[in-house]
């Protein structure tokens, strides 16, 4: 088997296709993954414990299971019961609801984080829960977890083939419908390596830029 | 039932000696004319309450830091806490900002009860409001400073009055510059926390304290976390508020010769209750417990 770079520059275009659809649905479910898991992590700290433990549960069942088979339930079962949604949004969405649930964990972890005197200068100073929140405990604990985050978003580019499985033409999806085609798999799969490569890299790149600026409070 | 036989006003009281004048309730609060301009401009005159724990119970778990504890603070009066740690010193002011909840016992801040409020004649446990309103006559200084790293100076200073106070920004910024310029920091209204040595973090600290105009102010171990060269500074600034003010101050303290200074009565502490009060030169000069005279000795030694 040798290297066909004729063939190899013939299918590029199909290939960066891909490519975008799999940008775009980690842009996307990364967007919803970080709000979402902020959500989370908020409504575990209402003073009712009865639903604090209702959204832990739901959390950890959503974790705790595979991305595939969440992705086959939101494609094939939820139009069963008249939700019916395009494969691509369907892949984006499940994508951020999944991997909200790691961000919660961020998110829970970084204001664990932020000192306890933090708290106690909030109730020193009389303020109001909603200001202690949204002025002193969540800008340190996001700041604290920035970095994190920008891993996850590596994470779910890497893990954003798996929407192949509902058919959304994404990279690795169009690499192997062009090597069906021509029952060549050598150039196209590699290529999808080398291309997922370059993303990662420069991703790593930014996300360690992030961290950097963001280490000291 | 409003708290009876409050003590006079201490008579040794370095600085101006505070006046109490009896409400018809029978409550002590303070009387005192606000001084125009001048540094002291900034600082709270007048309405400083009376603070009585009656029969005060904190445990936690199955320790009892607090018992039955029973004392009173004239309105203005400045009283210094000592003891050995785990006395319960802090408690008491953890317990005063609501840091900690009450087991058993009455916390009076004036005439009205701290963990307490009427409802239908009964005396029952308060509510967020309750707490929220009783909040704002008392102010905290930490051994940590506490200061939010997120916002600059001038931020967390104008954050609690713009916030909780309703003062508007312009105002709320304008005393914030006041205040900085009496804790000597004028120039860093625009650093961040992390930028400030100890000294200068504790010096904002305080300010951001003053600025919510409390009648009331606790101060908890002030000086500890900073380094030797730093403690004066500070010392010095609060001596200086203590004088131009008319604070109610608790202030817990191992710096017995600041004590001395700032205070008008010294409480010593052990196991949770009082072991012996009197007056800074009574404490300090001829403590007439072995427990105080032990304490006294090993602080002096360290």
């Amino acid at each position: 088997m040798t290297w066909d770079w004729q063939y190899s520059g013939d299918i590029l275009p199909d290939l960066l296709s891909g490519l975008r659809y799999t940008v775009i649905a980690t842009l996307a479910g990364y967007v919803i993954a970080i709000v979402l898991g902020l959500v989370w992590t908020l409504l575990r700290r209402t003073p009712s414990r009865v639903f604090n433990q209702t959204i832990r549960w739901i959390t950890e069942f959503i974790r705790s299971t595979p991305l595939i088979p969440q992705l086959y339930f939101v494609f094939f079962v939820l139009p069963a019961w008249g939700i019916t949604i395009g494969s691509l949004t369907a892949g984006i969405i499940t994508l951020g609801v999944h991997y909200s649930t790691y961000t919660a964990e961020v998110y829970r972890a970084g204001i664990a984080d932020v000192p306890k005197g933090q708290w106690e200068a909030c109730t020193a100073l009389n303020l109001p829960r909603s200001r202690v929140w949204l002025d002193v405990i969540l800008p340190q604990a996001i700041r604290r977890v920035i970095p994190t985050l920008g891993n996850y978003l590596i994470a779910m580019f890497k893990d954003s083939p798996m929407l192949l499985a509902i058919n959304v033409a994404e990279l690795l999806f169009s690499a192997y419908q062009v090597g069906s085609r021509s029952l060549q798999f050598l150039e196209p799969i590699t290529i999808v390596g080398l291309l997922f490569v370059v993303v990662s890299v420069i991703s790593s790149i930014l996300v360690r830029r992030l961290e950097r600026r963001y280490a000291t409070i | 039932m409003p708290p009876s036989d409050t003590p006079e006003a201490p008579k040794d009281a370095a600085a101006e000696p505070a006046p109490d004048v009896v409400t018809e309730k029978g409550v002590p609060t303070q009387k005192g004319d606000a001084p125009k301009g001048g540094p002291a401009a900034e600082l709270p005159h007048g309405g400083a309450p009376g603070i009585r724990f009656e029969k005060v119970v904190k445990r936690f778990g199955s320790n009892v830091v607090l018992r039955e504890l029973d004392f009173t603070v004239a309105p203005g009066e400045r009283v210094t806490l000592i003891g050995p740690s785990g006395s319960g010193k802090t408690t008491i002011l953890r317990l005063l900002m609501t840091l900690e909840a009450l087991d058993e016992g009455v916390i009076w801040i004036g005439d009205e009860t701290l963990w307490h409020m009427e409802r239908g004649g009964k005396r029952v446990p308060a509510g967020q409001k309750h707490l929220h309103e009783m909040r704002k006559q008392v102010g905290m200084v930490f051994q940590q400073f506490n200061l939010f790293p997120n916002m600059n100076v001038l931020r967390n200073l104008t954050e609690g009055p713009v916030r909780v106070l309703g003062v508007s920004k312009d105002e709320a910024v304008e005393r914030a510059k006041g205040l900085l310029d009496l804790v000597g920091l004028a120039d860093k209204e625009n650093a961040h926390p992390t930028q400030l040595s100890g000294g200068q973090q504790q010096r904002v600290a305080i300010a951001r304290a003053l600025a919510m105009q409390p009648k009331v102010l606790l101060l908890d171990e002030v000086t500890s976390a900073l380094d030797p060269e730093l403690v004066v500074g500070v010392q010095d600034l609060l001596r200086d508020i203590a004088r131009q003010s008319d604070l109610t101050m608790l202030c817990v303290t191992h710096e017995m010769a600041f004590a001395k200074d700032i205070s008008n009565r010294v409480l010593m502490f052990d196991q949770g209750q009082i072991v012996e009060e009197g007056p800074p030169d009574q404490i300090f000069g001829e403590p007439s417990e072995q427990r105080t005279r032990d304490f006294l000795q090993a602080v002096l030694a360290s």
